[in-house]
């Protein structure tokens, strides 16, 4: 369903995270958070409600300061400074009144030809193309705030890879997907990360799904409580504190029933 | 330059009025003053600042005091440098308190206008200054003209570099972050820019309705627009209709042009709402 873009693989390069912290007056969101994040991996990040997921993926991008250290490094470890990122919403901020159209928000994303007054061939047929990756192209006319979730959300993921970034942030859509819709958009972003070879970080608010689909698995509380495969995270001791009952990833793959199709991602659920 | 308006416009107009100098510089400030407002106001419509700029319009009361106390014979300097501080200021409290935009705004904007209308009233001298309120699109002279024409510049210039920033800004900070839009500068930039244009035009729009010209032609465009593209065109267009019949009502009636515009305005408002209902 993608075309390969990236042809080198970089199973080394990644993303780095030192002494990562957060502080907004004397409030401390995020303190002392250690992180990589490997290219060809999906990461998952889960936390309880304030634990500072969203927080984590704002600062990433820039849009609050944060204290430490935030690199990217190539397959031979050199520094390449600030990576290029990706950033997919949990939502956007409409009201249902607004008349921007698809074509609108994805050209301001590539371009800086006035989309007011109208949108250059070359950048129709660019986001034409990125749009039919996720069989979105017959949305481009289509009101953005007339979209329903999982629409949105595709589109969004068709801006978020032109360019192709270095790192891909996720924020999961909690409302206005439904579950079917969830499984898709968890496929969808499961195939980028070897078709792009991309680092992925996706906030998860289903751990039966992000246990599926991701390849390790960080517990977020103001800083991280546990890092490793799905299987160990679910079984750590903070997660247990946080929420609650020793869930197995048996129970999640019973609740999760017809979503149990053959994943790479679900080879821990045999062993 | 104006003689050629003077000129062009009576050769063209086929109406009594035109004879009149002041209303052949009312019509060209109405054409040159309208696409400001019908694109300044889709912006502030889509992001929600609706009462921002109804904030800066009555802080003009403040730098019009703060120009009498300072002794300036026309209180405008006074009035451009307090609305570009107020909306900085606006702009940065948003950013960095956990109060909501409009509790923060409504701080502001009635500190201000107290403080305005304190300082003018003082010895009873406040009906010096009603003028302000209502505004007198008539008396506006060719110099002036050429103000409004500079404003028009800027802000078509502003929405020719800056606008997709300013877009992507309006659907989400991080997602526009993310793409290398340096977000509180674009934003301030905005601000500081309605903040000029509002009190520029306060004189003559006035300051009880001036909100009423930015919001009304982008709400009535937002009813049938279906893309960025037909948003502006309705908007501007609505913004022009709405003036030029305002101005020409306002002649036949003896009314203030200002007001009469913004119901001209409104009537396209309901019209446009009356399309979309027969149209569903």
């Amino acid at each position: 369903m993608i075309n390969k873009n990236k042809t080198s693989k970089c199973d080394l390069c990644c993303t780095r995270l030192e002494k990562f912290g957060v502080k907004i007056g004397k409030n401390v969101l995020l303190h002392d958070v250690d992180l990589h994040i490997h290219c060809g991996e999906l990461t998952g990040l889960i936390g309880p409600n304030g634990a500072g997921k969203s927080t984590l993926l704002k600062a990433m991008t820039g849009e609050l300061p944060f204290t430490g250290k935030l690199s990217f490094l190539d397959a031979k470890e050199l520094r390449t400074g600030h990576p290029l990122i990706g950033y997919v919403p949990q939502h956007l901020d409409l009201d249902k009144g607004s008349p921007a159209s698809v074509l609108d928000f994805c050209a301001a994303c590539i371009s800086s030809f006035p989309v007011w007054i109208s949108h250059t061939r070359t950048d129709k047929q660019r986001i034409m193309e990125n749009l039919a990756r996720f069989q979105a192209e017959h949305l481009i006319n289509r009101r953005i705030s007339n979209l329903s979730g999982g629409e949105l959300q595709r589109v969004l993921l068709a801006c978020a890879l032109d360019p192709i970034p270095d790192l891909l942030l996720l924020d999961e859509p909690v409302a206005g997907v439904d579950p079917r819709g969830l499984e898709i958009f968890y496929n969808m972003v499961s195939d980028l990360r070897r078709d792009y070879d991309l680092s992925i970080l996706m906030v998860s608010h289903d751990h039966a799904m992000i246990s599926q689909f991701a390849d390790r698995i960080v517990l977020l509380d103001k800083t991280v409580l546990a890092a490793g495969n799905p299987r160990a995270v679910l079984h750590d001791p903070n997660f247990v504190r946080l929420f609650g009952a020793r869930l197995t990833l048996e129970t999640y793959h019973n609740q999760s029933g017809t979503m149990t199709r053959h994943h790479p991602a679900v080879r821990f659920s045999n062993d | 330059m104006i003689e050629l308006w003077y000129s062009l416009l009576e050769s063209m107009v086929p109406f009594s009025w035109i004879e009149y100098d002041f209303m052949k510089n009312a019509l060209l400030a109405v054409l040159l003053v309208s696409p400001v407002f019908g694109l300044l106001g889709t912006m502030v419509v889509s992001n929600r600042m609706a009462f921002f700029s109804d904030a800066i319009g009555h802080a003009a009361l403040t730098g019009i005091a703060i120009g009498v106390i300072l002794g300036l014979c026309d209180p405008l300097w006074a009035m451009l440098i307090f609305a570009a501080i107020l909306a900085v200021a606006i702009t940065w409290a948003r950013g960095h308190t956990e109060a909501s935009a409009d509790t923060v705004i409504g701080v502001f904007f009635s500190a201000t206008v107290a403080l305005g209308v304190v300082i003018l009233s003082r010895g009873g001298a406040f009906n010096r200054y009603s003028q302000y309120l209502i505004g007198d699109l008539l008396s506006i002279s060719p110099q002036e003209i050429y103000l409004v024409g500079i404003v028009l510049l800027i802000v078509l210039l502003f929405w020719a570099f800056f606008f997709n920033r300013l877009f992507l800004l309006s659907f989400n900070a991080t997602v526009a972050r993310s793409r290398g839009v340096r977000t509180s500068l674009v934003e301030t930039a905005f601000a500081v820019l309605l903040a000029l244009t509002v009190t520029i035009s306060i004189q003559w729009i006035g300051i009880l309705i001036i909100n009423a010209l930015l919001i009304l032609p982008a709400a009535a465009a937002r009813n049938l627009a279906q893309s960025m593209r037909t948003y502006h065109l309705l908007a501007v267009s609505i913004s022009l209709l709405s003036g030029i019949v305002g101005l020409f009502m306002s002649y036949q009636w003896g009314t203030a042009t200002g007001a009469t515009i913004v119901l001209c305005c409104f009537g396209l408002y309901l019209g446009t709402i009356a399309f979309k209902a027969l149209r569903k």
